[in-house]
């Protein structure tokens, strides 16, 4: 294969980039995860092991992607940190103190929306604010805020079967974040939606975590979204899911889409690529493989496609 | 043109037109009373028996008396080579086939006609009776099936607990326990609320159950991650995400309680429908019996379409409800 065009390492970073997270690292930590190890049984009772001795740390107000090949147990991580699954051992500490069970302070937004149908817009947004505690016009004065903040004042009374895709994803955002979670977890969030609407989600998640106090773990398959959106990504490798590697994304911030075709952006597509899809080496599975064969005769009228 | 229309009427799983719709679902009461119309109006279709109008020289006949074809023929044949007068007659259905408008009309003057014996209830009181049966049997039962049902579904403590004595229970037939009931609650309604409620509790428990098991298990764990706790996720997320599920599985365990209802009914003093019923089959009054038998479906149906009606107005987030 040439090589089309001639790319940075994506180590390199320029002085604002090198100046930026050295600050980013001098944050307090907000969320730690030490020596997390998750092992799953199957029917057959056999032990397999989803997740093995991961550590990273997140900075205040950080975003970090999570990436990494499907069975890397990226959604498992995500649900540990959620609380919604136990870790057969090791520790997640938030602000220094270990996390046991779901709470207030992890919000999550998963790719199913999740919302409850059973609820108008302004009912979901006020649930977590009812759990938490507060009156109902306490609840309901935030949740409309949270609800203009995500541009959907004039759906407070819908269902949430009457919106679309996007804005379904915008009411769990407001939702998770009116509880004023310290992190906010979300798990492939826009993987449902189309191409477009994706692009627009990202660009309104970016403006929504600039101007609030909230540190953002995002699961992701997409290269493009994860390095649009992080200032770190967290990639993992599969069978057992362990960190390959932690990569400070060289784009320099605030970003725009025009930034999709820069030198340091594609030079880190290329190195997630290499560890995501890494070069066959001779032994392909026999399992993952086609068997196609021409089936189209010799003189058809179309020969070739090419 | 004419396949293309066809393949729309016949197309899989596809909605047909309004139209046709409405059409085709008039059709599916008409057919049958169509049907029904036809094997008692026209003479040649079935009528196996004969109406005497003129007993002529036969001397057990009499007139409105109905006698197989095969004998009236034979008689009608013995008859011809001697000179006496022939008997006339013409052809009929069966007594327990009564044509349409005899129902008809039974299905009104069974309402206004006075009831034979002074100490009998007029139809709509035995109607009345048997409502009463059915909502409290149901009742009863849904006030402890569905708790029951939704904490088996959610928490597998209750599951465990409950189920397996239930899945046993619901093998025993309700009327079994028929005497049993009588002996322990007496011979009137509290017996037949009883067989009602055994036919309806079990069934219920399993159904409410599974219904709660189907409950999206991630909106359970959004709610958590919104900080609810084991009661809230109960009562603010398990019980108004099932509901209407639940409310549909209302509708046709109803229609259950319904089945069990004339079993029920005969045990102890026999009462309410079906005692209406049995009364009028006696006195071989089968257009009463046929009144009173649609009279249950009606009720059955009319009770249906308005919780279907009102199912639409509780839950306008289920789109899908409004045809189920």
């Amino acid at each position: 294969m040439t090589q089309l065009l001639e790319l940075p390492s994506y180590l390199e970073q320029d002085d604002a980039v090198r100046d930026r997270f050295t600050r980013l690292k001098q944050r307090p930590v907000t969320l730690e995860v030490k020596g997390l190890c998750k092992d799953f049984e199957t029917p057959a009772s056999e032990t397999v092991t989803a997740l093995k001795d991961i550590n990273f740390k997140t900075h205040k107000r950080e975003f970090v992607c999570v990436i990494g090949p499907s069975g890397c147990g990226k959604s498992t991580l995500i649900r540990i940190l959620a609380g919604l699954e136990i870790p057969t051992s090791g520790q997640v500490l938030l602000d220094g103190k270990e996390v046991k069970g779901p709470g207030q302070d992890r919000g999550m937004v998963f790719q199913g929306y999740t919302l409850f149908p059973w609820l108008t817009v302004k009912r979901n947004v006020m649930f977590g604010l009812q759990q938490a505690g507060h009156s109902n016009e306490v609840a309901e004065e935030d949740a409309r805020q949270w609800i203009d903040l995500v541009g959907l004042t004039q759906f407070v009374d819908s269902y949430p079967h009457q919106l679309s895709g996007g804005m379904k994803q915008r009411v769990a955002i407001a939702r998770a974040l009116a509880n004023q979670p310290r992190v906010l977890l979300m798990d492939e969030p826009f993987g449902a939606l189309d191409a477009q609407t994706r692009s627009k989600m990202q660009s309104y998640l970016m403006e929504i975590w600039q101007n609030i106090d909230i540190t953002i773990l995002f699961i992701t398959h997409d290269l493009d979204e994860a390095i649009y959106l992080a200032d770190r990504i967290l990639v993992l490798k599969a069978h057992p899911g362990e960190v390959q590697e932690l990569i400070e994304v060289p784009v320099p911030q605030p970003r725009s889409p025009e930034q999709l075709l820069s030198p340091e952006f594609l030079a880190t597509k290329k190195r997630l690529e290499d560890l995501i899809h890494p070069p066959e080496e001779g032994d392909v599975i026999d399992s993952d493989k086609m068997n196609m064969v021409r089936m189209v005769p010799v003189n058809h009228e179309v020969e070739s496609v090419f | 043109m004419s396949t293309t229309s066809t393949m729309q009427w016949f197309a899989v799983r596809k909605d047909l037109r309004p139209r046709p719709r409405f059409i085709i679902s008039v059709m599916s009461f008409v057919l049958p009373i169509l049907l029904w119309s036809l094997f008692s109006y026209v003479p040649w279709l079935w009528h196996p028996k004969v109406e005497i109008s003129d007993p002529g020289a036969v001397s057990y006949f009499k007139q409105g008396m109905l006698v197989d074809k095969d004998l009236f023929y034979q008689e009608l044949t013995k008859l011809e080579d001697s000179a006496m007068a022939l008997p006339q007659g013409k052809p009929a259905n069966p007594i327990y086939l009564p044509a349409p408008h005899e129902v008809a009309v039974a299905f009104y003057t069974a309402f206004t006609t006075e009831p034979k014996r002074r100490s009998e209830k007029w139809l709509h009181e035995s109607l009345w009776d048997s409502i009463q049966v059915i909502f409290w049997g149901f009742f009863l039962s849904s006030l402890i099936g569905v708790p029951l049902g939704i904490m088996a579904g959610t928490y597998d403590f209750f599951s465990r607990l409950f189920e397996p004595f239930i899945e046993f229970f619901r093998y025993l037939p309700a009327p079994a326990f028929g005497a049993l009931a009588v002996a322990i609650l007496g011979i009137h309604h509290a017996p037949k609320i009883a067989i009602i409620f055994i036919g309806t509790f079990f069934q219920q428990v399993l159904v409410v159950s599974n219904t709660a098991r189907k409950l999206d298990p991630s909106l359970l764990e959004a709610a958590q991650t919104l900080g609810a706790k084991n009661k809230s996720l109960l009562f603010k997320v398990v019980v108004p995400g099932i509901l209407p599920d639940l409310y549909r599985d209302m509708r046709i365990l109803l229609g259950w309680a319904w089945t069990y209802l004339i079993v029920a009914e005969l045990i102890g003093t026999s009462s309410g429908i079906t005692w209406f019923i049995t009364q009028q089959a006696r006195y071989k009054n089968f257009d009463n019996v046929f009144a009173a038998i649609m009279m249950i479906g009606i009720i059955g149906i009319t009770t249906d379409l308005i919780l279907a009606w009102l199912g639409r107005r509780f839950f306008p987030w289920q789109q899908q409800s409004a045809r189920a």
